[in-house]
């Protein structure tokens, strides 16, 4: 057992043995440091002024990773280097993030310039010449009001163009002495911090404390403490466990370890299907990304989360441990109600497994919402349909998120397209019977209404992307056909 | 004395795109914000109780808990106040009080304020207040307004000329409609925050990140009871305000002060986002019903129309932001018999507020709105009907150069600035390929618009055009510049620097801007209305002029030459046949006992304003612009992307190319934020639930149009502003509204442009799906 975090910040090792367990890495950052260049926005992970960087080792590897200080927890740095704004500078000469957004105009009012700066510094270091959608979505999940953005993406083609390293000399290997196999645990005489550092410990770990708050990436627990001002005790982290992170892929199934970010799992993702890469290109902003967890958006239950909907379609398997051991059941009932979920205390999401499409198979995801990136689903559908030689439909999932209290497959559309082949007719009497299916909600996001007739559009649009013509369907993000009439600078 | 040396350009005097002085400090994130300030010893935090009703009488507040929650010094109510419970600003109708004390009129409304050691401990204690609530029924927007009878929150105007109802009886062609307007979130990324300070003998020095610091002096002064003199507000820089800051800004520092003052320790208080964003006020959302008369071919004779606004519970600014509604009501277009009036409509909602364009750019949706239905009554492009409708050019005679508050437009340069961006924006070829295009897309449609911008230009309460500034020469030749303007990214501040160094002769690296300050100078307008050059630009050129009229006559006579004869060069000054160094000279002045600091003063010329009749010449000039937006739209799902955005705007003659062109580009895309993306929403209760990033969405990186050509319409202000320049502040924001109607001619295409769309605003996805529908249902099979 160790009673103590150890990070970096910057090139100066932070040991630290007492500490509030749900304290953000902002606060200490600006009020026990005074490193004020890290600005506030919003405390809930949506705006990025608040974006460091994070470099952590992968493997023997370095890895650079923007991160929202505002929602992550300081203790669980544990065994990272912390970089700020105020670090870029090195001997008086700015990084050549910095000196580009001077270059191009790119900051107005500036108080989210340190957060772009950040974000591009980490896009700059993890390789050379990202293309423009690439800086785009290095950037989704920062806020800018004045500027319009575009000299900021000039800022970053131009400081990216090269690549740019970040983090001091030897500072992996530094890191790698801060590794070890130890519980971690720390507080501040009141409520405790646990962070297990392999399965078996986290098993023993929550059969001591089965009502302890699990805590991954912290992007939606955090908003428990910045917003509702929850006092969480304990709180047991997961990010340390190692077997989390694993990953596997045995040809006919990819299987993610709960604590697999969703930056990690998106090239998996991506391989079983393009539409999966754009969905999870469009998951948050690159912060959230980098911090949030597969198992985290699994386990969470949000009726709106975007990665059930899509991996109930493709017939995902959870696989829950606890201290009867292992038990699996498949994903779609793990949602029982409303952030209700299977789950008995001690238990913890483990990994889930997903089957890969076969090619008698055909899926499609969609994501609607107000905003194109960086926004909450208001519709989230996912597709899988199975045909017979004959093309006639042997079988249906139907997934969507948004349309009910729990992500939820669509049984009486379903039963429509069965034992039919699959076009823009059986489409459409499948979208009329999704009025049996569900019964939304009006909120702020969108109304019953709406839901319902995107709902069924998405089936169309299903229908008419297989329909083979090509025409296009799609207006922005990776899939968006390249068809443009007219435009031309 | 010199050798002469040749005349060389001032470092970074207007017209250079010199970069935001305060760039290499954003990007190293040394540019300090007030919540960034070293905490003076002993700070506390404050944190303000809000009520969680839209309308109750409040029967009991039961503070017991919060006082004893760990960490806390103070909890404050309205009794606490030793002066006024008051912060409403100018407009004279006190009906904003700090804390509410018997009645809660819109959910989110102070209650009390607590003290804590910790803003943690301040947010904790607030959260356990007990009010006991007898309920009333909300009113939540302009239709229950008007069925519930809730009347005005200040008188509404209604401006006339010619005789509207019988132009329309006699007009061959007339159409009804209305447009709803939704409004907007300021979200400047850094929120309301306020630092007190206090001193000796009752004085106060509030640090606030507001765009009005002599406002909150008068609040802060009236809420503690002290004299003005007695309070000294300071802003260095805001982290955005777009007029989210002109009076929205008072009731903290007023919290603030009142806080530090009783304790006689520094207090600050910084709401969170949330809180934020439910207790401030916001843009107005509109409704505007319209009866317009028009000719076969599309030209404008008459147009009827009421502009009712959201105002929320009390006047705050809504009679002058109303007001600018029907002062832009006529966008670039003639109408020549015309009624318009408006109503400013209390609810139970946030007191709505300032907010870039002040009312123009929904009474701006509201023209181009006219013009959309013209269009689709006469089959025609709209762009022909936006040419055939525009104000004359002749000036004063002009019959068809005359607004419906009787100023004539006299620099109306609509027509060359619309002619030119149609030219580089191939606007017609494009629209032709785009029908051509949609006619084969089943699924995506695409549209394309071209819409104008006239924006006047001064405060329509002629008082507040006026601006100080002082400057202060040291005997090394730097000088400190400081105006009533604020800074809040704008650029207003390298602006006025830009100026000072070009009228000194001296580097702009010589003038040290520093924070804006009640200290320094007094009486100060919010810097707002696009003003903000304009008025401190000639405040600062004048202080400039008086110090070198001084050196000027020093220099004569020392150096025994004619007055006429010394004239001020980059970093040097010549006398006679001679030349001298300015810190030499300036050296030598001082010797003599010449005064090196002065203070400037301007107002603006020619304008005066009668309210009550609807005459006058409230606008000293206009400023011009337009933009050519093309969007694709998926008839599925109400999805779209802007594609390319052309823009050419007037500014006159740029000051800061660099800047104007960040005013412009960043304008237009909060405009098309406000008309797409950023919905507010209210829920039954009265309580807005898009408090947050979360939930409300302004425009991301990828929202921008990838190509987005953006220019400077070549000509200067035919007024005598600043070096000719005209203000930029505004007018872009209005630029947006080209992309409304791209996506309502995206629409219009799945019934052949036969029938006029109507979107409303924000024209989310779900407005564009449900328009698409809409007009598949009215065009029939």
């Amino acid at each position: 057992m160790r009673h103590s975090v150890r990070f970096y910040l910057g090139d100066e090792r932070i040991e630290i043995a007492s500490c509030d367990p749900t304290g953000t890495l902002l606060d200490w950052l600006r009020l026990e440091r005074g490193l004020t260049g890290t600005k506030e926005g919003c405390a809930e992970g949506d705006c990025g002024a608040c974006t460091v960087a994070v470099g952590r080792l992968d493997g023997a590897n370095l890895r650079w990773e923007a991160i929202n200080a505002c929602i992550r927890f300081l203790p669980t740095l544990d065994g990272c280097q912390v970089l700020t704004v105020e670090h870029l500078t090195r001997a008086g000469v700015p990084h050549p993030v910095q000196a580009a957004m001077v270059e191009h105009h790119g900051s107005q009012c500036g108080f989210c310039t340190p957060g772009f700066v950040m974000s591009l510094a980490c896009l700059a270091a993890n390789g050379a010449a990202p293309d423009t959608g690439r800086i785009e979505d290095a950037i989704a999940g920062n806020l800018c009001r004045c500027t319009g953005y575009r000299p900021i993406i000039d800022a970053g083609e131009a400081a990216c163009r090269d690549g740019a390293p970040l983090g001091s000399a030897g500072i992996a290997k530094r890191l790698g002495t801060l590794r070890d196999d130890e519980l971690v645990q720390v507080g501040d005489g009141e409520r405790r911090f646990l962070a297990p550092a392999t399965g078996d410990q986290l098993v023993a770990v929550l059969a001591d404390h089965p009502d302890a708050v699990l805590l991954s990436g912290g992007t939606d627990v955090g908003l428990w403490v910045t917003k509702d001002m929850r006092r969480l005790d304990p709180v047991l982290h997961l990010g340390r466990v190692r077997e989390l992170r694993e990953t596997r892929d045995d040809g006919a199934t990819l299987v993610l370890g709960a604590g697999v970010t969703l930056s990690d799992a998106r090239p998996l993702l991506a391989g079983l299907h393009p539409h999966l890469d754009e969905l999870l290109r469009r998951f948050g902003g690159e912060q959230v990304r980098n911090a949030g967890t597969v198992g985290g958006n699994l386990a969470n239950g949000s009726p709106i989360g975007d990665l059930p909907p899509a991996l109930i379609a493709l017939d995902a398997t959870l696989v829950l441990r606890g201290p009867q051991g292992r038990r699996k059941m498949p994903l779609e009932r793990f949602f029982v109600g409303y952030r209700r979920q299977d789950r008995v205390p001690g238990e913890f999401v483990e990994r889930v497994a997903i089957p890969k499409l076969r090619p008698d198979q055909i899926f499609h995801v969609s994501k609607v919402s107000k905003r194109f990136d960086e926004d909450i689903s208001a519709v989230c559908s996912a597709f899988r349909l199975t045909r017979d030689a004959a093309g006639l439909v042997t079988e249906a999932r139907l997934a969507f998120g948004g349309m009910a209290a729990i992500p939820q497959r669509a049984g009486a559309a379903e039963s429509v397209l069965l034992g039919r082949p699959f076009d823009e007719r059986s489409a459409a009497d499948a979208a009329a019977a999704l009025a049996d299916d569900f019964t939304p909600l009006d909120d702020w996001r969108a109304s019953a209404r709406y839901r319902l007739a995107v709902a069924g559009n998405l089936l169309r649009r299903f229908a008419i992307e297989e329909g083979g013509t090509g025409e296009p369907t799609r207006v922005a993000g990776l899939l968006a056909q390249s068809a443009a009439a007219s435009s031309h600078a | 004395m010199l050798e002469r040396s040749p005349v060389l350009a001032v470092p970074g005097e207007v017209g250079t795109a010199r970069r935001h002085d305060s760039a290499p400090k954003h990007v190293s994130g040394e540019a300090t914000y007030i919540d960034d300030i070293v905490a003076p010893a002993g700070l506390l935090h404050a944190c303000l109780g809000l009520a969680d009703r839209a309308h109750a009488n409040i029967v009991a507040l039961d503070l017991d808990r919060v006082r004893a929650a760990p960490g806390v010094v103070l909890v404050l109510t309205a009794d606490d106040i030793p002066g006024a419970n008051d912060v409403t600003p100018v407009t004279g109708h006190h009906d904003e009080p700090v804390f509410a004390t018997d009645k809660v009129t819109f959910h989110g409304q102070p209650l009390f304020a607590v003290v804590a050691r910790t803003r943690d401990a301040a947010r904790r204690a607030a959260r356990l207040a007990e009010a006991i609530y007898v309920d009333l029924p909300p009113v939540l927007d302009v239709a229950a307004a008007r069925t519930a009878g809730a009347g005005y929150v200040t008188a509404g105007m209604t401006l006339t000329r010619g005789d509207a109802p019988a132009a329309l009886a006699a007009a061959p062609r007339r159409i009804k409609g209305r447009v709803t307007i939704g409004g907007q979130d300021h979200f400047y990324l850094e929120g309301q925050v306020a630092l007190a300070i206090p001193g000796e003998d009752g004085d106060v020095l509030v640090h606030a990140s507001t765009q009005h610091p002599t406002e909150v002096q008068h609040m802060v002064a009236r809420v503690l009871g002290v004299p003005f003199g007695a309070v000294t507000v300071e802003v260095r820089r805001m982290g955005g305000g777009f007029g989210g800051k002109e009076t929205q800004g008072n009731l903290f520092a007023a919290v603030a002060a009142l806080a530090a003052t009783k304790l006689c320790r520094p207090v600050k208080i910084r709401p969170d986002r949330d809180d934020d964003m439910i207790a401030t006020g916001k843009r107005h959302d509109f409704v505007i019903d319209y009866e317009i008369g028009h000719d076969d071919e599309g030209r404008i004779l008459a147009v009827e129309a009421t502009y009712a606004a959201r105002c929320g519970h009390s006047a705050d600014l809504s009679g002058p932001v109303t007001d600018r509604a029907l002062f832009h009501a006529d966008n670039c277009y003639f109408i020549p018999d015309v009624h318009l009036s408006s109503e400013p409509w209390r609810t139970n909602t946030v007191s709505n507020t300032a907010f870039r364009g002040f009312g123009a750019p929904q009474g701006m949706v509201g023209a181009e709105r006219f013009i959309d239905e013209i269009a689709y009554a006469t089959g025609r492009d709209p762009l022909d009907i936006r040419l055939l409708n525009l104000y004359g050019q002749g000036g004063a005679g002009d019959v068809r150069s005359i607004t419906p508050y009787h100023q004539t437009v006299e620099d109306n340069i609509a027509p060359e600035l619309i002619a030119e961006l149609e030219r580089r924006s191939q606007y017609r070829a494009r629209r032709a390929a785009i029908r051509a295009w949609n006619a084969q897309s089943r699924v995506l449609k695409r549209g394309i618009a071209l819409t104008p911008v006239k924006f006047g230009m001064s405060f329509t309460a002629t008082q507040y055009n006026q601006a100080g500034a002082l400057v202060h020469v040291y005997t090394d030749g730097s000088v400190q510049l400081n105006h009533a303007g604020t800074e809040m990214g704008q650029g207003l501040h390298v602006k006025v620097a830009q100026v000072v160094a070009g009228a000194l002769g001296i580097g702009i690296d010589a003038v040290a801007i520093t924070a804006t300050s009640t200290g320094k100078v007094p009486n100060t307008s919010a810097t707002a209305a696009s003003s903000g050059s304009d008025l401190n630009g000639m405040a600062a050129l004048d202080a400039c002029e008086t110090i070198k009229a001084r050196l000027a006559a020093f220099a004569a006579g020392h150096w025994g030459v004619d007055p006429a004869a010394v004239a001020f060069l980059p970093g040097r000054v010549r006398v006679g046949t001679e030349e001298v160094a300015f810190a030499d000279l300036v050296c030598a002045a001082y010797g003599a006992r010449v005064q090196l600091s002065a203070t400037g003063f301007y107002r603006t010329p020619k304008i005066h304003w009668d309210r009550t009749s609807g005459r006058g010449h409230p606008f000293y000039y206009f400023a011009y612009g337009a933009a050519c937006a093309e969007v694709v739209v998926d008839t599925l799902t109400g999805e779209y992307r802007v594609e390319r955005a052309d823009i050419l705007h007037d500014v006159g003659r740029s000051l800061n190319p660099a800047v104007d062109r960040g005013q412009i580009e960043g304008g237009f895309i909060q405009g098309m934020g406000w008309l797409t993306t950023e919905e507010l929403w209210w829920d039954g209760q009265g309580r807005l639930r898009t408090h947050a990033p979360a939930t409300y969405k302004i425009p991301v990186a990828s929202d921008r149009p990838r190509v987005f050509n953006v220019d400077l319409f070549e000509g200067e202000n035919r007024e005598n502003t600043i070096g000719r320049s005209k203000g930029v502040g505004e007018p872009p924001l209005m630029l947006g509204i080209s992309v409304l109607h791209a996506l309502s001619d995206a629409v219009a295409s799945v019934a052949d442009h036969s029938l006029c769309p109507r979107l409303d605003t924000p024209a989310t996805p779900e407005r564009v799906l449900f328009a698409v529908q809409a007009l598949r249902e009215r065009a029939g099979p």
